[in-house]
């Protein structure tokens, strides 16, 4: 008996913490760690997106962050009050100048954009097989990028835009993430997205039983584009600015980096790799303003937390290419169960949870025992 | 008639940056052709010759010509060891593997130069008899380019004749076209990877040097677009092609420095930008290159 | 001369051969038959270092080669003819050819190798120039014969040389392995095509499922029931 068979176990760790700790950073707004934490549930929403594309696809983007910036720009045009539009963006189309849309729509919009780009780039770059996507995605940031940059009139250029209001609130951001990973848990259960898989195991026995390739791979690189978008104007209201460099390809790495850490092929691995890969960097920070160690003051190491992750990143690619979490699925299987919600009101399940807790604990401590002896 | 003469300098201009993208495709190429590999970090060799040259020069005063072989030393060390550690463990593991792992590579790579050597963009000068500058007819070039044009010259004949006639490179030809039939031949082909990575380090080195010379700064991340730029001229060329490499490096060049030229000057700020759009319409009306063949891109 | 021992050979963690044994004495021309799937081309492939084996060992003219890399193995005299032929398509015939010469020094044996071949194979010598690709099914598998004897082998893997030729061609193929038996090359031919490869070698192995069943003089199983039932389509 392991404890992750017990449904009371699993809604205690994957339900009732991370609910502790969200209720408590949305009461807590505005404090370091909640900001974190925020950052953690985006990065949920990016990664898992990306996992449709290069775990469950088989095809290798590396464009996250272009759609993100998208969707950033186009949550930022459709929310900020026409004054400060006047000032910052005055090459606007006057409809769009005072134009104010709800937030949520505001997503929605600015990640059909970012859908729609992916369709444009998708269509050439994805009839064929090979890794031409990751080539024409990253160009895609270095063209997204140019734009933010040189469209003064429309993006305020490299200075960016300021200011956004503060919407992007915990419970917005773990709202989309929750709603994001449901949708994408459901995609790939469902016979689309078992075609997806066909196609990543097998692509030539994907194409003789009929699966329409072209389509499939259009159309879950433009849903994870979506998704991105919607991320990206999570990301700029949270923020508050937004600027070309920071939807660069730097950005993107660190999404796809994520992605591999937790394991490409498991939305559960994207949950798992964001939380590691938004605190490990934390914990490292200090090793880029210098640290001192036993007394000896190290110097700035400016962009040691990097260069550790992509030294941990080519450790994980060499012995363990499929991620952490491989192809497990236990975290969104717990979250998306009825059996989990359940169970709390089941007496059958704490008597379970005791029994295996209880057996841990002795064969922890025969252990113990035979090692002393 | 002054438009005229504008375009043709431009031109001139675009052979330059040409040659230094044909130099860096064809190592692109001959190690793609042969692992299917889109060697991410191709760029930052690129990067690690550059700061070599750099550090030898301002600190040690060593003569520029022994610093230019020192440098391609070391990248061609640099090159080996990132084949040893990241590519070499991954050879049965597909492409996506070794994609990531060139990925994880580079990364690192641009942020140990950046440890070491602070993320500031540096002055990156030339000994003044290399930046003189000749005046033939109104195209000034300068004794550097000069040189570049001759040593792009010289190698891509070299390499070519290295290729066609030699044990070696008939090996090379042979492991791009059938990488297990040539295991078959008892050819060593890690003999011949090593091979190619080393060819391709050292000329990314080289063209490191010329890309610093003309730009005159260098900073840690200065090698990853020039190297992804270089990628797109082999594709634009018909990757696993050296020929096209060559053509497409110089196409690529070209292309950039008139479109940088011609554009309004609103639109100067998009040469990167435009290498790319032009990467995706090649794919969309010519998927295998110029002189690419549907085989060659084995898809 | 070649000796294999309990061999046991794993693809992604499922085994495919387990713990076979064979042997293949100089001179003799040993098939090697089963289904598809049965893990024939897994032994050629193991015998020339393609796949790692789990465990045993292989033992050519005395010498343990189980672990070598494959380019040592061709070095010591095994010349693998794989499945599906892998020719160099973007190449000359003559460089394919040359290329199956690839570990030979003396020029006097290339020559003579290249003389052998030409008139084995008179096709071959008439396209010389001709990209490999552009050669039909039949000849490239004469190419990827004629390359395998430009290395000098002391034992010739042959991986289903019928495979995909129409019945003339797959007559010619048999009568030039017929002959290069003749000439003393030893030879072991896996094979589907069970009743030219019973008719043609002096004994056999049966492997199914990664397991060797059945073994003796091709003259004998021929004529057995199981044989003949499983394999011969006989009744």
């Amino acid at each position: 008996m392991r404890l992750r068979d017990s449904n009371l176990f699993r809604f205690i760790i994957f339900v009732l913490i991370p609910l502790i700790v969200i209720i408590i950073c949305g009461f807590s707004s505005g404090s370091y760690y909640a900001g974190l934490v925020n950052l953690f549930g985006i990065n949920v929403i990016l990664v898992a997106s990306l996992n449709l594309v290069n775990g469950f696809s088989g095809m290798f983007s590396m464009g996250h962050a272009a759609f993100m910036a998208i969707g950033a720009y186009a949550a930022a045009i459709l929310t900020l009050p026409a004054n400060q539009k006047l000032i910052s963006m005055p090459g606007l189309p006057e409809w769009l100048i005072y134009m104010r849309l709800p937030y949520p729509v505001a997503l929605i919009i600015g990640g059909i954009l970012a859908a729609f780009v992916a369709l444009l780039i998708g269509f050439p770059v994805l009839r064929f097989k090979g890794h031409y996507l990751s080539v024409a995605t990253i160009g895609l940031i270095v063209i997204v990028r140019a734009v933010l940059d040189n469209e003064d009139e429309l993006t305020n250029g490299a200075r960016g835009v300021t200011g956004l209001p503060n919407y992007a609130s915990t419970w917005t951001i773990f709202g989309a993430a929750v709603i994001c990973l449901f949708i994408l848990y459901r995609l790939i259960r469902s016979s689309y997205g078992r075609g997806l898989t066909a196609m990543r195991d097998d692509y030539v026995a994907a194409q003789t039983i009929g699966i329409n390739l072209t389509t499939k791979k259009i159309s879950a690189f433009c849903i994870s584009a979506f998704m991105a978008g919607v991320a990206g104007g999570l990301w700029g209201h949270m923020q508050s600015v937004i600027s070309g460099k920071f939807f660069y390809i730097d950005a993107s790495f660190k999404i796809v980096e994520t992605s591999i850490i937790g394991g490409m092929s498991s939305l559960s691995g994207a949950v798992v790799g964001s939380l590691l890969m938004t605190f490990i960097p934390e914990l490292l920070a200090p090793l880029e303003t210098g640290i001192e160690v036993f007394g000896i003051r190290l110097p700035e190491l400016y962009g040691a937390s990097n260069l550790i992750m992509a030294a941990l990143l080519i450790v994980i690619i060499i012995f363990r290419r499929q991620g952490i979490m491989g192809y497990s699925e236990i975290i969104t299987e717990s979250l998306f169960s009825a059996k989990t919600y359940s169970s709390v009101l089941k007496k059958s399940e704490y008597k379970k949870l005791c029994d295996i807790v209880a057996h841990k604990i002795k064969e922890l401590s025969s252990r113990v025992k035979s090692k002393g002896a | 008639m002054d438009g005229f003469i504008y375009f043709l300098i431009q031109s001139v201009n675009g052979l330059k940056l040409g040659s230094v993208y044909a130099i860096v495709a064809v190592g692109y190429s001959m190690v793609y052709g042969i692992l299917r590999l889109i060697n991410f970090a191709h760029g930052d060799i690129m990067t690690v010759g550059v700061y070599t040259i750099l550090v030898l020069m301002t600190a040690f005063g060593v003569p520029l010509w022994v610093t230019v072989l020192l440098s391609v030393v070391i990248a061609i060390a640099v090159g080996l060891a990132t084949e040893r550690i990241a590519y070499r463990p991954l050879r049965t593991a597909g492409e996506e593997a070794t994609l990531i792992s060139s990925l994880a590579v580079s990364i690192f790579m641009q942020n140990l130069i950046m440890m070491i050597f602070s993320p500031q963009r540096r002055a990156f000068h030339l000994p003044e008899y290399l930046s003189r500058l000749h005046t033939i007819g109104f195209i000034k070039l300068s004794t550097m380019n000069i040189i570049t044009f001759a040593a792009v010259f010289i190698i891509l004949i070299v390499l070519s004749l290295v290729i066609k006639k030699t044990r070696i490179g008939m090996a090379m030809r042979a492991c791009s076209d059938n990488l297990n039939a040539s295991k078959l031949m008892g050819i060593n082909i890690n003999a011949v990877i090593v091979t190619a990575f080393a060819i391709g380090s050292g000329l990314a080195a080289l063209s490191g040097l010329m890309l610093a010379g003309e730009y005159k700064t260098i900073d840690p991340l200065m090698g990853f677009v020039p190297g992804l730029k270089a990628f797109c001229a082999a594709v634009l060329g018909g990757i696993g092609s050296l020929s096209g490499a060559v053509l497409g490096g110089f196409i690529l060049g070209i292309a950039e420095m008139l479109f940088a030229g011609l554009m309004p000057t609103d639109f100067t700020a998009y040469r990167d930008a435009f290498v790319f759009v032009l990467l995706i319409l090649v794919l969309l009306v010519r998927p295998y290159g110029i002189l690419g063949s549907k085989e060659g891109g084995r898809s | 001369m070649l000796e294999i021992n309990k061999l046991s050979v794993k693809y992604d963690n499922i085994r495919v051969l387990h713990y076979i044994s064979m042997q293949i004495r100089k001179g003799e021309m040993v098939a090697l038959i089963g289904a598809n799937g049965a893990g024939k081309t897994t032994v050629l492939r193991t015998i020339s270092g393609l796949l790692k084996a789990e465990s045993g060992e292989i033992l050519f003219e005395g010498k343990d080669i189980t672990k070598m890399s494959s380019h040592n193995i061709v070095a010591s005299g095994i010349i693998h003819v794989p499945e599906g032929r892998q020719i160099f398509t973007k190449m000359t015939i003559e460089e394919n050819l040359k290329l199956g010469a690839y570990l030979q020094r003396d020029r006097s044996v290339i020559k003579r190798n290249f003389e052998k071949v030409f008139s084995l194979f008179p096709i071959l010598k008439q396209r010389l120039h001709q990209q490999a690709g552009t050669l039909s099914g039949g000849e490239q598998q004469m190419l990827a014969i004629g390359r395998a004897l430009l290395g000098n082998p002391k034992l010739l893997l042959l991986d289903e040389p019928s495979m995909g030729l129409s019945p003339i061609m797959t007559q010619q193929v048999f009568s030039v392995l017929e002959s290069l038996k003749k000439e003393g090359i030893t030879m072991l031919l896996v094979e589907q095509n069970a009743y030219e490869a019973l008719e043609i070698s002096d004994r056999a192995y049966i492997l199914e499922t990664g397991n060797i069943t059945l073994e003796g003089r091709s003259s004998g199983l021929i004529q057995d029931p199981n044989v003949k039932k499983a394999y011969l389509g006989g009744d």
